[in-house]
């Protein structure tokens, strides 16, 4: 009874504001649509048990992943009128992606109704995961049996974080600017400032 | 809870969704409670530091001082700039306080005394965490005015800054505790300093990570050294400019919620939460309930958030990115790898080493 509240309240909430995210006209209520969105897919969630999932969902996409959307929607200037005008010209373009995604919804959908695909036997020891904990489950996994793909996932990200510095760092050319907290820290009163007394009628001399 | 309204004679959903109602008015009233208390010890400690007086006059030692504060931006009238995207301008202050509030939830006040014992209880309060920032957002994109957009686009970077070394200060309590349940790493604390002591932060690897957990906390509630955001010398009041009313008062009691939950975070992962500080009866203080413990621990770690405001100067921004991505990071990043190394060394994870 809860769960079927729970899942008809999230469900309903995120196809609506999914909705939401393309018809509406301010691009920055679309991604404030988005992130509700989001949220109520970690609700679906926790409500299937993967809580871990569900979790993770939360501080890396809404997180930060729709900050930096929000960050970039807000700071461009954003002219609705010129993007309504180009909707005639992809008109077409949209039609064919919108129809691929409907050919593989329906093929997918076909094949699960088939059954599960069968790639090879399972090994012996999986029944034992599901009783321990969600996060230990999926640590158990990903470091034995799928160790390699993971640490391959991790290299990928790692090249691409490194590819995007490099693409994007500037040095600096100018001399002024480059400022050395340890020095400024270590700044005392004898080095930065100088006692005189100059007699009357006389300036003094630096 | 349940059970007791069960045992009234009701079916076990009604009994459900009263006892949730119960739990979170008994936790959310007292909070607001605590938060006026709050407000006034902050004021009094800085004053005292200062060497001035303080709130003193509205009741007793000025006790009331907050509540009179209170009724009278209640009885202010809420003023919307006429430019201003008026859902978000107005949504900016409640997402605020509800996600301040919502991060409770998963507090272990006592022994098993928790709205929602959940698996993944500090996943959540960082999930929670990270969503504060969009009430800031919001509110300075919304008030359509440049002060408050230059200062929620200081707050969000700065948050998003500070959650990541957060983020892996977490992930060394996790290793030593082994469980994202909050009242399981609190339980691993018992005993844990040589036998007697229930704290992690006697660890000489743990004591170093408090410290950078306790400067990110301060950058995570934007408190002074970090309060860049509402800078009041650059930024006017920063993203509160706009506000007046209720709508203001929303966003401060949000702000030290914040404060209260990451004093309280402070005690249940560091400092053994609520049990007593040795594991030795001395005094019969077992007898104390679990919670004066708790509080205790978290008005401790409020006075220290209200003695750092008292006495270092504002950060500037550059050194404030500084902080977070040159040095609190690689050195979090350093104590995982050293931490876990540690404690695959010392058996810690018994037949998995």
């Amino acid at each position: 009874m809860i769960q079927t509240i729970a899942f008809y309240m999230f469900a309903i909430i995120m196809i609506a504001s999914a909705v939401m995210v393309i018809t509406a006209r301010n691009p920055v209520h679309s991604v404030l649509w988005l992130i509700l969105a989001f949220f109520n897919a970690a609700g679906l969630m926790v409500l299937v048990g993967a809580e871990f999932i569900a979790m993770l969902l939360v501080i890396v996409y809404v997180g930060a992943v729709a900050v930096l959307f929000l960050f970039v929607v807000m700071m461009l200037d954003i002219d609705v009128a010129a993007m309504r005008a180009g909707f005639i010209r992809n008109f077409p373009l949209g039609i064919v992606v919108a129809l691929i995604l409907l050919a593989e919804l329906v093929l997918g959908i076909g094949a699960y109704n088939v059954g599960a695909i069968n790639l090879g036997t399972p090994p012996a020891g999986d029944a034992s995961v599901v009783a321990e904990s969600n996060t230990a489950a999926i640590g158990a996994l990903l470091y034995s049996k799928y160790v390699f793909l993971f640490e391959i996932a991790g290299i990928i990200l790692l090249v691409a974080m490194i590819g995007a510095i490099v693409l994007t760092h500037r040095p600096s050319k100018s001399k002024r600017g480059q400022q050395d907290i340890g020095k400024q820290v270590r700044r005392n009163p004898d080095e930065a400032t100088v006692m005189k007394q100059p007699e009357v009628g006389k300036g003094v001399e630096l | 809870m349940t059970e007791f309204f069960q045992s009234l004679g009701m079916s076990y959903e009604w009994a459900w969704g009263v006892a949730t109602v119960a739990g979170i008015l008994l936790i959310a009233l007292p909070l607001m409670l605590a938060v006026a208390m709050i407000i006034y010890v902050d004021r009094k400690v800085w004053a005292a530091i200062n060497l001035r007086r303080g709130p003193n006059v509205v009741g007793p030692f000025g006790l009331l001082q907050s509540f009179a504060d209170g009724l009278k931006v209640f009885l202010q009238e809420t003023i919307i700039p006429s430019a201003a995207n008026k859902g978000i301008f107005l949504l900016a202050p409640i997402v605020t306080f509800t996600v301040a509030l919502a991060a409770w939830a998963v507090i272990p006040f006592d022994a098993g005394m928790v709205l929602a014992d959940i698996n993944v209880g500090l996943l959540y309060i960082l999930a929670v965490s990270s969503l504060s920032v969009y009430g800031i957002i919001m509110a300075g994109w919304a008030s359509n005015s440049k002060y408050p957009f230059f200062s929620a686009m200081r707050a969000s970077a700065q948050m998003i800054s500070y959650e990541v070394s957060i983020g892996f200060i977490l992930v060394c309590v996790v290793l030593f505790a082994g469980t994202f349940n909050l009242n399981d790493i609190v339980r691993a604390q018992e005993g844990f300093g040589l036998g007697i002591v229930n704290a992690y932060v006697v660890h000489p690897l743990i004591f170093p990570i408090w410290v950078m957990f306790f400067i990110s906390c301060l950058a995570e509630t934007q408190r002074v050294p970090f309060d860049l955001t509402e800078a009041e010398s650059e930024l006017v009041a920063g993203y509160q400019t706009e506000y007046s009313s209720m709508s203001f008062a929303l966003f401060w009691l949000g702000e030290y919620a914040n404060i209260l939950l990451m004093c309280i975070l402070n005690a249940l992962l560091f400092f053994g939460g609520w049990l007593p500080p040795l594991d030795i009866d001395l005094i019969p203080w077992f007898d104390i309930p679990g919670i004066v413990w708790l509080l205790l621990k978290a008005f401790f770690f409020f006075f220290m958030f209200s003695w750092v405001m008292a006495t270092v100067p504002r950060y500037r921004y550059d050194q404030l990115m500084r902080l977070g991505w040159k040095v609190f990071l690689p050195l979090s990043l350093v104590f995982v790898l050293v931490i876990s190394g540690y404690l695959m060394a010392t058996g810690h994870f018994g037949a998995a080493a």
